[in-house]
């Protein structure tokens, strides 16, 4: 019956100079992009970084599907949830293959299935597999290289996949460019995304669900529309810029 | 010329033993230094208060003139080889032990948080990404730490060590430059040849991807 892909539960976090969290609780909807947003320090980091157990809460729990995370061996979380991270992280000695192909490889499955899967994860993220399979990460531009980080978080197929500012860090023609990709993936694949972002313009355009954060509370949570329509708060139009209502009602 | 010749045909036998002594010094003590100094150097770059002193500690050692570390060998461990290895072990440790500290935190930690977060284990993370990326600084250290070995390990001959130096200090005291040489070339040969072929060594080991660096994990 539950549609929930993570559940927060009256989760609270606090790094030593007061609570970034604070009994706060949260519903991921399965198989959509929920981007999250809000100004620094809002805690979307600590939120996404809770759901692969970077970060453990003080209290509260971390539920996914109806499975307490906190109970789970935090290795084997990690190896079932994709995971992009700004920087990128390729391994700069291995190569492209290798890079894609880790998660499996740490879960020890076969060889042969690897490289297949590998070229099939190359033909999705648009790279011609022969031509990319052997190559090392700084031999591909940034743009590449994070199709390559999107790969990785998706070859172990996991259901759950958590991108934190993925595209920040590119030129902005390639990120334009994979934030479509991204979409169209989705498309395919149909994971469950949570993608933080300081960037509204890529939180409104990507995402299915927006959640809007402030001070570790959530202002409001709904598709894009809602949130242009009907903002919950004045907050709500305060952040996502007044130049964003004029345009959303012109259309 | 002529007389550097007949030496070597009067005694190659006795040469060629003192080289093995040599090498055998040499490699015993950069093999127990390696042991030593690159398991403890990865221990010591998760612990960065612990480590300060202990690299501190290990680098006194490096100050110590070499002939007056054999010396305080002596009254310790006696003469022979084994205080000889003891010596040159210690004077090893401390580049190796620098170099594979320096090259496991100089790994981007970037390269951590995705590892990490990809779900491997401490040693896994450790394996598959520290250590290759840091092999290069570690094996650096490695051969220079195996250079200064052969070096130092001509004075061992003080402490009744042999090796090569028993060759050289006899040709001094009998102030003949044949003897000298035949003990002088061969130990100057060892160390262009050791450094020669850990280069190549070094060079081979290194992972393609890192080999022409541009973004790799090193700062």
């Amino acid at each position: 019956m539950s549609q929930a892909a993570v559940e927060f539960q009256q989760v609270t976090k606090n790094y030593g100079s007061g609570n970034v969290l604070e009994n706060f609780n949260l519903v991921i909807p399965k198989e959509k992009i929920v981007t999250i947003i809000g100004p620094s320090g809002c805690g979307k980091t600590t939120l996404l970084k809770m759901i692969n157990r970077l970060i453990e809460p003080e209290a509260g729990s971390v539920l996914l599907g109806q499975q307490d995370i906190g109970e789970l061996n935090p290795v084997e979380l990690r190896r079932s949830i994709g995971y992009v991270i700004q920087q990128i992280g390729l391994f700069p000695h291995m190569t492209v293959e290798q890079n894609i192909s880790i998660v499996p490889r740490l879960k020890g499955e076969k060889k042969e299935h690897l490289v297949a899967r590998t070229a099939e994860l190359l033909q999705l993220i648009g790279l011609e597999p022969e031509q990319y399979r052997g190559r090392y990460p700084h031999e591909l531009s940034g743009g590449q290289q994070q199709r390559i980080g999107v790969a990785r978080a998706l070859a172990a197929n996991p259901s759950i996949i958590l991108m934190d500012e993925p595209f920040s860090a590119l030129d902005p023609i390639s990120r334009v460019q994979l934030q479509k990709e991204l979409i169209k993936l989705n498309e395919q694949v149909r994971k469950t995304i949570v993608f933080v972002t300081h960037d509204i313009d890529e939180a409104l355009k990507i995402a299915d669900i927006v959640v809007l954060l402030k001070g570790g509370q959530v202002i409001q949570q709904g598709s894009p529309k809602e949130l242009l329509e009907r903002p919950a708060h004045e907050f709500v139009r305060e952040f996502l810029g007044q130049e964003r209502f004029q345009l959303a009602y012109s259309i | 010329m002529h007389q550097l010749w007949t030496t070597f045909q009067a005694s190659w036998e006795v040469l060629l033993e003192k080289t093995q002594e040599h090498i055998y010094l040499s490699l015993v003590s950069v093999v127990l230094a390696c042991l030593i100094a690159i398991p403890l150097g990865i221990y010591l770059s998760t612990h960065r208060r612990l480590a300060n002193s202990v690299i501190t500690t290990v680098s006194v050692i490096q100050t110590i003139p070499s002939l007056a570390l054999f010396g305080f060998m002596i009254p310790l461990l006696g003469i022979g080889p084994k205080p000889a290895i003891f010596a040159l072990t210690l004077y090893a440790l401390m580049p190796i032990l620098q170099n594979t500290y320096v090259g496991i935190n100089g790994v981007n930690p970037a390269l951590i948080e995705a590892g990490k977060g990809l779900g491997m284990t401490r040693w896994q993370l450790l394996w598959i990404v520290q250590l290759p990326i840091a092999r290069v600084v570690i094996m650096a250290g490695v051969r220079l730490v195996a250079v200064q070995t052969i070096s130092m390990a001509t004075i061992a001959t003080y402490i009744a060590a042999g090796g090569l130096g028993d060759i050289i200090t006899n040709g001094m005291s009998m102030m003949d430059t044949p003897t000298i040489l035949l003990g002088a070339i061969p130990v100057s040969l060892l160390v262009i040849l050791i450094n020669i072929l850990l280069l190549q060594l070094n060079r081979w080991l290194t992972p393609k991807g890192l080999s022409d660096e541009k973004t790799s994990g090193q700062h």
